[in-house]
């Protein structure tokens, strides 16, 4: 950090001393956020890349804008509003069919794939059902693929193993690794099969920087690692979130330090679809006015506060969502 | 920017008249030093001393005082530009706009809007703080608006640059410690007048920080300190970055000249799309918004910008806490069971979210814990058999009862021996260790 400043004059003329304009105090960082590349072709995309705080065009480097991912289900979901079978109607029903729904009809920069389907506790689907979904989705759609699990660790290892091997040179991420089953994903993802992994921690810089480590210790390159640095929604102990990016970003920038300058991604819909903003009926709380709109708010507001802390791609549900994020994206910095 | 003890001795008398109560001045010095006292208490100290030292000593961002009675509320005062450095201390304002140019089909519904969204989030009152009246070109109607919206009882922000309207506008609320946001380079002078005048608070509109900072010295000049910036409302870009070089050049270049809170028309900029207001608005409640304008307030909106103002502006050196109490989830019944966790917002959080999501009726214990996690408190002694047993017994739960069920953290599993001697008639279930297992858990114990 370099503070750019006026030296006080000696001279008695004081007014020329009152009129010296305005000096801008510059912020320079010695550390970049690295860039790493998902998708192939024309439609892959890149996150990072900037050396400056998120949005600070003005300072130096900004990178790749911040990208925004559509979320879709490899099941008809089950807890969603009904909002979205009024959106997507049949589409739903087959996970293929949906993807390239959202991808002809919304543009997003990428779509994440969640199998919650695979949950044991759930539909239990197999490891190679869900393969074949993923096949499908990926041969038809041309948009990077994120795919997320069942938040069942030990489910979600295997069939991030069978996936990262069954969609080899899609260059797919894997959302995602953590401390219990990142050698596993780790080793699958990254190393046999040359995929992105996203390294998933608990809001907490330390416990981020370690996984990266042990990440780096596996033989996983930097260039093939983001970070997932935890998510909240705004309302429900969003500072945490918050405080962690600023911190992350800090060290990443400020103190040049290597192991946490992977780029950040952020599921925004894994966790503001379901607080009770979201979810509470208009029957409960006749107050509270539309439901889909009280849906669309908590996500834009939770993703724009992701960006502005850190956050190099965000994950929504809803396709307005997405529009107003990309419209507030391209008008902040272009 | 402090000054030590012994900057401060040589401001003193040095005569050591022990009249401040202390034994020397040295002594009374390290005293103000350390923030114990004020300089004040020196009777002997010369008025430069005392001006130097609050120059010395001032944060470099000013506090200003707003709206009277009930709506009085302070902004500004920050020192840091991120809350983990410190906290910020004083949380974004919000604002709805009005102007002589819209039907009174809309001023009504607008008022009606602020009126109800008005309710309590974990001991916070969520409601609109501010209203801007926007002067687009009917005096008459501005004028009869500007007395129509005084029934709200919020805080005024006039925003006309026409000095003369202003002045009319001003006089129907200068005793309610408004806002003018009506300084630009043409008027500066005019309007530093009417605000020093009338004792309010001048905005100052600026495309370009220099324009920005020339507007302010002209008014410091002037002798008119009490001020909000306002960093544009045409340009997304070009207001971020404004606000941004703003604050940083007070907090970080201790440049006092921009120590100044600021307004942001989040309305204006958002072309009239209401989800980009709310990423906006939410944006510069994370990046400097010390007023952020809104065209218009409901619940959907409001629901996620509160909740995360209420989160931003905790002090993180303070757990944020819950009210200790009886919460109730999918209308419970009296067979429904009981859980129970401790009082640290983030884990009422995650615990209430997924009782919800569960969809299974349940009644949730919140004792006084004293705002740590699970195992902390437990550790802590503040979440044991005793604490858990008083509650239950204080809060009248067991009236509502046929069922006698306790479902206790899975961290704190160890509790279950001593609560069951405790709690004779109860039945004390282990729940999961971790709050995303709950809802197969309540809906298989349902």
């Amino acid at each position: 950090m370099c503070i750019e400043r006026y030296t006080k004059k000696t001279t008695t003329d004081l007014k020329e001393v009152q009129t010296l304009a305005y000096k801008k105090v510059a912020k320079k960082y010695s550390g970049k956020i690295k860039e790493v590349t998902i998708g192939t072709g024309d439609k892959a995309i890149t996150l990072g890349g900037r050396n400056v705080l998120p949005l600070h065009a003005f300072d130096g480097e900004v990178g790749q804008s911040p990208k925004v991912g559509l979320e879709i289900v490899d099941e008809v979901p089950s807890d969603w509003i009904d909002a979205f079978a009024n959106l997507y109607g049949d589409v739903q029903k087959d996970a293929a069919t949906w993807a390239k729904y959202v991808e002809e009809t919304y543009a997003p920069d990428f779509i994440c794939l969640r199998f919650e389907g695979a949950d044991p506790n759930g539909s239990n689907r197999s490891v190679e059902e869900c393969v074949e979904t993923a096949k499908k989705v990926s041969e038809s759609v041309s948009l990077p693929l994120v795919i997320a699990g069942s938040k069942n660790v030990e489910k979600d290892s295997e069939i991030f193993k069978a996936i990262a091997e069954a969609l080899e040179g899609k260059n797919i991420l894997l959302l995602s690794a953590q401390e219990e089953n990142y050698k596993t994903v780790g080793a699958a993802g990254a190393l046999a099969y040359k995929q992105k992994v996203a390294a998933e921690s608990s809001v907490d810089i330390n416990l981020a920087k370690q996984l990266n480590i042990l990440m780096t210790q596996l033989g996983v390159q930097k260039e093939d690692v983001v970070m997932h640095v935890g998510c909240a929604a705004a309302g429900y102990g969003y500072e945490y979130v918050s405080s962690t990016m600023d911190r992350i970003t800090l060290a990443a920038l400020g103190q040049n330090d290597e192991t946490l300058q992977m780029p950040i991604i952020t599921p925004i819909s894994f966790e503001t679809w379901s607080v009770k903003e979201s979810i509470a009926t208009e029957e409960d709380e006749p107050n509270w006015g539309s439901i889909e709109e009280r849906g669309i708010h908590m996500e834009v507001s939770t993703a724009a506060a992701s960006i502005a802390s850190g956050s190099d791609a965000v994950i929504v549900r809803h396709p307005k969502s997405l529009e107003a994020i990309k419209y507030y994206l391209n008008s902040i910095i272009g | 920017m402090a000054l030590s003890g012994i900057q401060i001795f040589k401001l003193t008398p040095r005569t050591n008249c022990k009249e401040c109560g202390f034994p020397t001045c040295m002594a009374f010095s390290m005293k103000v030093a350390a923030g114990a006292i004020t300089i004040d208490k020196c009777p002997h100290i010369s008025d430069e001393a005392t001006q130097q030292l609050a120059e010395a000593t001032a944060p470099p961002m000013k506090t200003i005082v707003i709206g009277k009675d009930a709506a009085e509320r302070k902004i500004g005062g920050e020192t840091v530009l991120f809350r983990h450095e410190k906290t910020l201390v004083s949380k974004t304002l919000f604002a709805v706009q009005f102007s002589d140019t819209m039907t009174d089909e809309v001023i009504e519904s607008k008022m009606a809007n602020i009126i109800k969204v008005d309710y309590d989030r974990i001991q916070e009152q969520m409601s609109v703080e501010s209203i801007v009246v926007k002067y687009d070109g009917n005096k008459d109607k501005y004028l009869v608006l500007i007395e129509k919206l005084k029934s709200l009882g919020k805080i005024f922000i006039l925003a006309c640059t026409d000095v003369n309207i202003a002045k009319e506008a001003i006089a129907l609320v200068k005793d309610t410690k408004p806002i003018l946001v009506g300084a630009n380079k043409d008027n500066i002078d005019d309007m530093i007048a009417l605000a020093k005048e009338n004792n309010v608070v001048l905005g100052l509109n600026g495309d370009t920080v220099e324009d920005i900072y020339a507007l302010v010295e002209t008014a410091e000049k002037a002798g008119h300190k009490e001020l909000i910036l306002n960093p544009g409302t045409t340009e997304m870009a070009k207001t971020f970055e404004n606000t941004i070089e703003i604050r940083r050049t007070a907090i970080v270049g201790g440049d006092r000249t921009f120590g100044y809170p600021s307004i942001v028309f989040a309305n204006e900029l958002s072309n009239g799309n209401q989800f980009v207001e709310t990423a906006l608005a939410s944006t510069y409640i994370l990046k400097y918004g010390s007023i952020v304008v809104l065209d218009d307030i409901n619940y959907p909106k409001a629901l996620a910008l509160f909740g995360l103002r209420q989160n931003i502006f905790t002090d993180p050196q303070k757990p944020m806490r819950v009210e200790p109490k009886v919460y109730e989830f999918n209308k419970p019944k009296e067979d429904s069971p009981v859980l129970i966790t401790v009082d640290f917002a983030l884990t009422y959080f995650v615990v209430s979210g997924e009782i919800e999501r569960s969809k299974a009726p349940a009644w949730l214990l919140i004792p006084d814990a004293g705002g740590l996690s699970v195992l902390t408190s437990w550790a802590a002694g503040k979440f044991g058999g005793t604490v858990i047993k008083n509650m239950i017994k204080e809060c009248g739960i067991e009236e509502k009862l046929t069922k006698k069920r306790l479902v206790l953290p899975g961290k704190v599993a160890v509790l279950k021996g001593d609560l069951e001697e405790e709690l004779p008639g109860w039945e004390i279930i282990v729940g999961p260790e971790e709050a995303m297992q709950l809802p197969k858990f309540l809906n298989e114990l349902v």
